[in-house]
């Protein structure tokens, strides 16, 4: 305990600033608390979409919505919980956490984190623009060929959808760039490969699988761009072309973008369990070797997804056996979770909470998972409700209950302020028994044969009693989203301080002040172990896998002891975004508008890329004459 | 700490219970376990074996986590720690190597049933069948039979019908969930399917496969009639009903024809659904509706507002002309 | 932020962009498995039989290389501080670089007037969204390169500037590697 009074007293002043130095920042930190915001603004944008759907199928022949609006919900729906929340959520926790988790200043490259930031912001933006001008995208967040032919869907909802999706494609490779090299190039002396934080792991192949994942699609994209807007016929059929090509572009992304969102979660709760059991990972090189494994597997099963295409028997027996391999890595993670809780001090926080959520909630998505991998059961459950049970057990049970944890475990850490534990539990509750009662009956519903995406269904078939249920599911997880912002809000006013360590963690974020310094490091610190904070404070003895003499890491100083220079804030990267993303709607408008985006776009970021990093007046810290800010 | 605990372990100890209470209570009712086709069967034999693997697995995995909870809950002092256990490699391996044995247990009869349900049709002498999708309905052909239907798919109790499946639009999938799994419609290649019907009966299906306005509305009734009955509707449906010369003559004038055909009359539109006895069909409108003469005069007034994006026209009828015309097609058995 | 100490011991920029490249590789590669999928399937002419000139992209894939070549000589000027060679062989990149794509714009006109559009058929799609993705690369490589020389030729690109080039030159031979992969696949193996 007299550890953590040593930490310093929290940098609020992180946050200080009118909206030009949000606009120009450049500090991961404050990216991070923007993706934040931006991806909890959308999750209720999006849980709303929901909400109108579960009404309309409360009942038999619903007449909340008619047939094009409920398919635009879906699509909304779909494309905003992807894309717009779960992506940026795990960015914020990557942005934030990632440089503090491996001693870094920040990460390699802050102008480019602020593009990404801002070229994601304009790309949703624009998004959701459809809506304004009232035609939103219908086709699906999975968008088939030739559906999406002009033929077929001649309004502007389909040319909103693949512009702005493919805006923040860039984005995301753009990240993914940065944190690759970050994770890989930015270590803190000491911080190997083997001893970096399970959730730095997931990040670094999450980014790998965005490199990977989103040129195919991105390909694809074109591919419908130029179909509708040129006149090609990559996906029309009367010209031989085939409408499946997009199906396989879509999955050689889609499957691999399933783990994109999910892994991040198995990283928050391989730092969540153990702090809170007071132990280590379990068995952590076989977690980090299985999430390598798995984001490898991810690639070479995409057509798990089109059983009922028709490609084949050989085919259909490749893609089977290929995803049932992916049980075995992610069973080697459940157990050494659970292996984890095992023999540890269980303090039940409420991160604790939401993460052995995850792990319960996660089990039942990935055993409906293996269900799909078979395929004579696939082609009764594919597109079916037990699909949407199946996918949102992953993404809800899963990504946002892990997500949660995260958002619960590391809110100290960046508000510097305490947040309600008995609200905390009342929302995990609600979420828990809401989610159930959603998604559990969507099982029922598929097996029963109930396809997916369907506005209506008649009333003798059987179908109410489990959709009124899941409706009602929908409204208990609302109000359980509701009571988190009540909760988050309480605690930016006047939650208690928190403190450098909270949780007696073990990793470097916790030898910091809560919020940390603009600077991080004080002093980059030096690792010895994959829990430098925790042989710091319990000593070599106990911790039977270090046998070592080696120092722990001790908690920063109030102020560093030699000058720090930090890089100035940059309004190019927001230009540069804001021309991409021009260029991107500009298609929509005319020519003009797209040569002012290439024009605005040039500009901002010659101006970036001869601007130095570091300029007069930028930031610095410590001793140096006119230190300080 | 104690009380809390407390609650979110029965909690969730009571949830389990009742999710396999909810399999149990419902197994029997659900549509894609109760196969009425070779077809079905085999796929569904798998999908037994996977349900009782799957939730043996859910169990066992779940009591595990709750144990460890419920086991090593803290009621010490945080500052304690215990005993710093990184890691078991032979455990490790151990729970690496048992999912994959049951795996190997799950993939054997899968491969095995793949091909199976993609091979060729078991029998020799099966009614070929070929069905094209539209936005939104079916199209049924009996090339050998020599007539074309829609949306009333009649098949024989105990033949093996092999399905040629394609599409005049977007894709579409071919689901009856009693019947087995949904295979898609693609515009431009054909897809194949197969199926004996072992059980005497009518059964629900619809489109899989999302395909625009009115996806949720292309549905469908497949009718397994023993070979008596199918070879009666076989036999009217191959000699059409002779259409009353003013009622063919109103449906021409009204413009159906440009779209629809009806076997001995002018009307050879390839449009939409052939109306060649239509008034045997039970249902209308892709089987969104009863076929009574209310509700076809419901649909001729204004086929959108029951089925949204329908692309037939409304063709502002006046009410005697849809009279006349709903005498005419009921009439049309 | 290459100032400081990288775990690597490699510039962060110059990891960014081989990691940006594997990104890269998965682009064209869709790209490529594209057109190898829709090879023979087009309903009408032209094919690629009757309008691909294998001699003149020989030349132009020829000029492609040398533009590497001119690069590899370019960096080393820079490196070793000669900025009159460097000009020199920045200049070569560029014009080398503006050559292939005055060669691309020939062989697409002349396409054009062939009857062979984007809307002909799956091989004018294809074909042109490909080789176009690849122009539009080269065309970004050449306007960097018009860049570096004008900072050369303002003094600002001494030998503690060289990375500017080493990254700029490890995006442009990826860019020549992926034409020489896309002239076999579609050119050369028909």
């Amino acid at each position: 305990m007299s550890v953590r009074a040593m930490t310093a007293p929290g940098h609020e002043s992180l946050y200080s600033g009118g909206m030009r130095s949000w606009l120009t920042t450049v500090d991961h930190k404050r990216i991070g608390v923007l993706y934040g915001i931006s991806a909890l603004f959308y999750f209720v944008v999006g849980g709303v979409e929901a909400l109108i759907i579960r009404l309309q199928l409360a009942s038999a022949d619903g007449t909340v919505v008619g047939a094009d609006t409920f398919n635009q919900l879906f699509t909304m729906h779909g494309t905003t919980m992807v894309f717009l929340v779960l992506m940026p959520l795990s960015a914020a926790l990557f942005n934030y956490m990632i440089p503090l988790m491996i001693g870094a200043r920040d990460v390699a490259f802050p102008r480019l984190n602020a593009f990404s930031f801002w070229t994601f912001l304009f790309g949703s933006l624009l998004l959701n623009l459809s809506f304004l001008v009232g035609n939103p995208p219908d086709a699906g967040w999975f968008g088939y060929a030739n559906l999406t032919s002009k033929q077929y869907n001649p309004g502007m909802g389909i040319d909103f959808w693949l512009l702005s999706v493919q805006i923040m494609g860039i984005a995301s490779i753009a990240s993914a760039v940065n944190f690759t090299v970050t994770i890989l190039n930015m270590r803190a002396h000491g911080m190997s490969l083997m001893r970096m934080p399970l959730f730095v792991w997931m990040a670094l192949i999450v980014q790998v699988l965005m490199l990977l994942a989103f040129p195919p699609i991105t390909v694809a994209f074109i591919y419908l761009m130029f179909d509708r807007f040129f006149g090609t016929h990559f996906y029309i059929p009367d010209a031989g072309g085939t409408p499946i090509l997009w199906q396989h572009l879509f999955w050689i992304f889609g499957h691999p973008e399933v783990y994109i969102l999910i892994l991040p979660s198995f990283g928050v709760v391989s730092e969540v369990l153990p702090t809170f059991s007071r132990k280590p990972l379990f068995g952590a090189p076989f977690m980090i070797f299985s999430g390598i494994l798995i984001g490898f597997l991810g690639f070479g099963v995409w057509s798990h997804h089109m059983f009922t295409t028709g490609l084949g028997a050989v085919a259909d027996t490749a893609f089977s056996l290929a995803t049932m391999l992916i049980a075995i890595p992610t069973g080697v993670k459940i157990f050494n979770w659970i292996a984890t809780l095992w023999g540890g001090h269980i303090h039940f926080k409420t991160p604790l909470y939401f993460a052995v959520g995850m792990v319960g909630l996660f089990i039942i998505g990935g055993l409906s998972g293996i269900m799909h991998a078979s395929p004579p059961v696939d082609i009764q459950q594919h597109d079916t409700y037990f699909v949407v049970a199946h996918l949102h057990y992953v993404f809800f049970g899963g990504t946002v209950f892990g997500l949660f944890a995260g958002i619960y475990y590391w809110w100290p850490k960046i508000t510097g302020r305490m947040i309600g534990e008995g609200l905390g539990k009342l929302h995990f509750w609600l979420m828990f028994i809401g989610m159930n009662l959603t998604f559990f009956p969507m099982h029922f519903l598929g097996m029963d044969g109930m396809p997916r995406r369907i506005y209506t269904y008649a009333a003798d078939l059987g179908w109410e009693r489990w959709n009124l249920i899941a409706t009602v599911g929908a409204f208990v997880i609302a109000v359980s989203v509701l009571v988190f912002f009540v909760n988050a809000v309480r605690s930016v006013r006047a939650g208690e301080p928190a403190g450098g360590d909270p949780w007696d963690g073990a990793t470097l974020e916790w030898t910091m002040s809560s919020p940390p310094p603009e600077y991080n490091f004080a002093i980059v610190p030096v690792v010895n172990s994959a829990r430098p904070f925790w042989l710091h404070k319990f000593g070599p003895t106990r911790d039977i896998s270090t046998r070592t003499r080696e120092e722990g890491t001790p908690p920063q100083p109030d102020t560093p002891p030699e000058r720090i220079d930090l890089p100035s804030p940059s309004g190019w990267p927001i230009l540069a975004a804001l021309g991409l993303s021009l260029v991107g709607g500009g298609a929509l408008v005319g020519l003009w508008l797209v040569l002012v985006g290439v024009a605005v776009l040039v500009f901002g970021v010659y101006r970036w890329a001869f601007q130095p990093l570091e300029r007069l007046g930028h930031p610095t810290f410590g001793p140096a004459p006119g230190g300080g800010r | 700490m104690n009380r809390e605990r407390s609650t979110f372990l029965q909690t969730l100890l009571a949830a389990l219970p009742l999710l396999l209470m909810g399999c149990g209570a419902q197994g029997p009712d659900w549509r894609t376990l109760q196969p009425v086709s070779d077809f079905g069967r085999l796929g569904a034999d798998v999908y037994d074996d996977l349900i009782w693997w799957t939730l043996g697995i859910l169990v066992v995995v779940e009591l595990l986590l709750l144990y460890a909870l419920l086991r090593y809950r803290s009621a010490r002092s945080e500052s304690e720690v215990p005993s710093q256990v990184h890691g078991f490699t032979a455990l490790e391996i151990a729970w690496t190597l048992v999912p994959a044995a049951i795996l190997f247990f799950i993939a054997i009869p899968t491969v095995r049933t793949i091909f199976e349900l993609q091979g060729a049709p078991p029998s020799e002498d099966a009614l070929e069948i070929t069905v094209v999708g539209h936005q939104w309905w079916w199209e049924f052909q009996y090339p050998e039979l020599g007539f074309v239907t829609a949306n009333e798919l009649h098949v024989p109790v105990g033949r093996t019908a092999n399905l040629t499946l394609s599409s005049a639009d977007v894709i579409h999938s071919f689901w009856i969930p009693q019947i087995g799994g949904k295979r898609d419609l693609n515009p431009g290649s054909e897809n194949r399917l197969w199926f004996t019907p072992t059980e005497v009966g009518e059964y629900y299906g619809q489109c899989a496969e999302l395909c625009g306005t009115s996806h949720a509305n292309m549905r469908m009734r497949v009718f397994v009639d023993d070979s008596a009955t199918f070879a009666e509707w076989a036999a009217a449906m191959q000699a059409p009903a002779i259409p009353d010369s003013a009622g063919a003559m109103t449906f021409l004038i009204s413009g159906c024809a440009a779209c629809h055909t009806i076997a001995g009359t002018p009307a050879q539109g390839k449009v939409g659904p052939d109306l060649t006895n239509v008034g045997r069909r039970t249902t209308l409108a892709s089987s969104l509706i009863p076929n009574t003469p209310e509700h076809m005069a419901g649909w001729l007034r204004s086929p959108d507002s029951v089925k949204p994006g329908a692309l037939m026209p409304d063709l502002n009828l006046d009410e005697q002309r849809v009279n006349e015309l709903v005498r005419f097609l009921e009439g049309l058995r | 932020m290459d100032s400081h100490a990288t775990t690597f011991g490699v510039p962060s920029r110059k990891m960014a962009m081989w990691v940006f490249i594997a990104s890269e590789c998965m682009f064209f590669g869709s790209l490529i498995a594209t057109y190898l999928s829709y090879e023979g399937k087009s309903l009408v002419g032209p094919t690629p039989e009757e309008i691909l000139n294998i001699p003149l992209t020989s030349v132009s894939t020829f000029v492609l290389l040398m533009s590497s070549l001119a690069m590899v000589l370019a960096l080393d000027a820079v490196q070793t501080g000669d900025r009159r060679l460097a000009r020199l062989w920045l200049g070569a990149v560029i014009v080398l670089g503006g050559l292939f794509l005055g060669g691309q714009v020939y062989e697409f006109n002349h396409f054009y007037h062939e009857g062979l559009t984007l809307q002909q058929n799956l091989f004018g799609a294809t074909f042109f969204v490909l080789t176009g993705f690849h122009g539009a690369h080269v065309t970004v490589g050449v306007i960097w390169m018009v860049t570096l020389l004008v900072m050369s030729l303002r003094g600002r690109l001494g030998p503690e500037r060289s990375l500017d080039v080493e990254v700029a030159g490890l995006y442009w031979h990826f860019v020549d590697v992926v034409w020489i992969v896309i002239f076999t696949v579609v050119y050369l193996i028909q």
